[in-house]
């Protein structure tokens, strides 16, 4: 069956509207709530990085700097009403939690723009490295910041009262349901268009696509760019997440491996790979970390990416696809 | 800023040392890296794994931990033509080298720290030998044993290496394969089995970079990922291929580095490495001395 675009994005609003309105009507266990808002993230970011990994071929292993990138950028305008109060006597009303999320996409997004411009002219290789190294960098920078906190982190107080009634996990939770919307339609529509034809063509064999007239490096900083972009607006929440903001937390390694794990697992052809692989492994995780410990499920993450790469390189929806082909 | 005069020079000379240190630590990914074309972005992972060797024997036994860098080298060897076998088979053979490749040695890295995570916790390290503490003053220059020792080991280190690459015949065979495979495969030499040795010889670097690390600061297991930035930085800058380069290069980051964490404070140190390899890529990615 083939669903048009608009369809498409029909039904997954109505999905997310459904899962958010059923689960707020249902579900009173906050813990729900905590642990539903890290697998959406997960769709985020995994959905994010497939935009540039899974479909152009070059991998980011800097999810962790454009996630906290966009954490500190809420962290700054969370506190910037309070500076200017005392600074300069200018009365501000707070930032609200939308206008954050754009900010720290906007953050991001430049970011992947700037590291995109230095590194992409080159091989692939080179890329994939510079970002690994990048998120150094970027902590170095906030670990050296005192606005922030520095390495000492910094305390996030929550408003009091959250928009759309309940509690404000449940606010936190429905805004990622809607980034998870966002970033899922976004995929799935660069996936059936022009322009994310020229990124396959990008992956499968830049020379000849070059050769073809695509322009590369154009399309290649828009896809960094974009995918920058949203791990920054999924990263924008999570002071009022976590009321406690340090960068070895913000830039844990574990952003990075679980963005590139998810999409491998599942498959990184298709918009649905990434997000069955960040629903599978974010659940075990969820469930690992309170049954068991949080080093061991990361290691589990890890031997799991090991295994898929190894063993099946095109993720479940791959086996599932080969499988379907031999019933046929 | 007026800068006085003896601190910059100590600042130089402890730059000097930390840079021979850093070439130790560099030669294994200019290897396979430079020449075979593996990103082996696992490689910090394998110089934890070589701290915590020495650590563990130098507890038990008391050994000196130089000396277990070199006798433990024949079984990083071994290790790391099992993790080259694993990659032909899964990868090189299939021509997926690109981003399962990575992702290959990005889980290694990462299932590397965790277990030592879960093995040794997450405390500080560190072995005991004598001349771990003692420095030696030359006038108003402080050389500390502690880097010396491992600058002047880390330079014999890579004069074998460079000895064995272009006087034995494998070794030649290691550069012949990183110039040309197909050619290589035509004078009836095997290209994976070169390529096999070549690679286990990058791992088995890790062995003594591994002890060094380990004499020069306390060691715990996430320590290993500010390596990348730095290993990466020198072999790029280095111009990939060549060991006078990658010496000229770790000897560079080395100083830069010093001199940064003297007048900037440490904990800006980080950043350097990574400017130096954005700065290397956007402006001349072959490198100092790259062909």
């Amino acid at each position: 069956m083939r669903v048009s675009n608009s369809l498409f994005w029909v039904l997954i609003v109505a999905v997310g509207t459904v899962f958010v309105v059923a689960s707020r009507l249902t579900i009173t266990n906050e813990y729900f709530y905590f642990a539903g808002y890290v697998v959406l993230e997960y769709i985020v970011l995994s959905t994010a990085w497939n935009i540039l990994g899974g479909y152009t071929g070059y991998t980011n292993f800097g999810t962790g700097a454009f996630f906290a990138a966009g954490a500190y950028s809420a962290a700054v305008l969370h506190k910037l009403p309070a500076t200017l109060h005392k600074t300069f006597d200018i009365t501000m009303a707070p930032v609200p939690l939308p206008v954050m999320i754009v900010a720290g996409g906007l953050v991001s997004g430049l970011m992947g723009l700037g590291t995109g411009y230095l590194t992409l002219r080159l091989r692939g290789v080179f890329f994939a490295i510079a970002t690994l190294a990048f998120t150094i960098v970027v902590q170095t920078l906030i670990v050296n910041w005192d606005y922030v906190g520095g390495s000492r982190g910094i305390y996030i107080i929550r408003p009091a009262n959250a928009p759309l009634g309940g509690g404000y996990i449940q606010y936190l939770f429905s805004l990622m349901t809607l980034l998870a919307v966002v970033s899922v339609g976004i995929a799935r529509t660069i996936e059936r268009s022009r322009f994310g034809l020229g990124l396959n063509s990008i992956r499968d064999d830049e020379l000849a696509a070059e050769a073809s007239g695509v322009p590369t490096l154009r399309m290649k900083l828009i896809s960094t760019a974009l995918s920058g972009a949203l791990m920054g607006m999924a990263g924008a929440p999570l002071p009022y997440y976590v009321t406690y903001l340090d960068p070895a937390s913000s830039f844990n390694l574990a952003y990075a491996v679980n963005s590139v794990a998810m999409p491998v697992i599942g498959g990184m052809q298709s918009w649905i790979g990434p997000v069955i692989g960040s629903i599978l492994l974010g659940t075990i995780q969820q469930l690992a970390t309170v049954t068991i410990s949080s080093a061991l499920n990361l290691l589990i993450v890890g031997v799991l990416l090991i295994l898929f790469v190894v063993i099946a390189p095109n993720g479940i929806v791959g086996l599932v696809q080969a499988w379907r082909r031999r019933e046929a | 800023m007026l800068v006085s005069f003896d601190l910059l020079l100590n600042a130089v000379v402890a730059g000097i040392l930390l840079g021979g240190f850093y070439a130790a630590v560099s030669i294994g990914v200019t290897i396979s890296f430079g020449m075979l074309d593996i990103a082996n972005i696992s490689q910090p992972a394998f110089i934890l794994l070589g701290c915590y060797a020495a650590y563990v024997i130098n507890g038990t036994w008391g050994v000196d931990p130089i000396v277990i860098g070199v006798v433990t080298t024949p079984l990083f060897f071994l290790l790391g033509m099992v993790v080259y076998r694993l990659y032909y088979y899964a990868f090189e053979r299939r021509g997926e080298q690109a981003i399962q490749g990575l992702a290959f040695f990005f889980g290694l890295l990462f299932v590397g720290e965790v277990s030592l995570v879960l093995v040794f916790g997450v405390d500080y390290r560190f072995v005991e030998a004598r001349y771990i503490g003692p420095s030696i003053h030359l006038g108003i220059v402080e050389l500390p044993l502690r880097m010396l020792l491992p600058c002047v080991f880390s330079l014999v280190m890579v004069g074998v290496v460079q000895l064995y690459l272009s006087r034995s015949f494998i070794g030649r065979a290691i550069l012949a394969v990183s110039q040309d495979p197909g050619a290589l495969q035509l004078m009836a030499a095997s290209p994976t089995r070169i390529k096999q040795i070549a690679f286990g010889i990058s791992i088995a670097t890790c062995a003594v970079a591994g002890a060094f690390l380990i004499i020069i600061q306390p060691v715990e297991p996430s320590i290993g990922r500010d390596y990348i930035g730095r290993i990466f930085a020198i072999c790029v800058l280095g111009g990939m291929t060549s060991m006078p380069g990658m010496l000229l290069a770790s000897m560079l980051l080395g100083i830069v580095e010093s001199i940064t964490a003297t007048f900037y404070g440490p904990s800006w140190a980080p950043a350097v490495a990574f400017g130096l390899l954005l700065i290397t890529l956007a402006v001349r990615p072959a490198g100092l001395l790259g062909r």
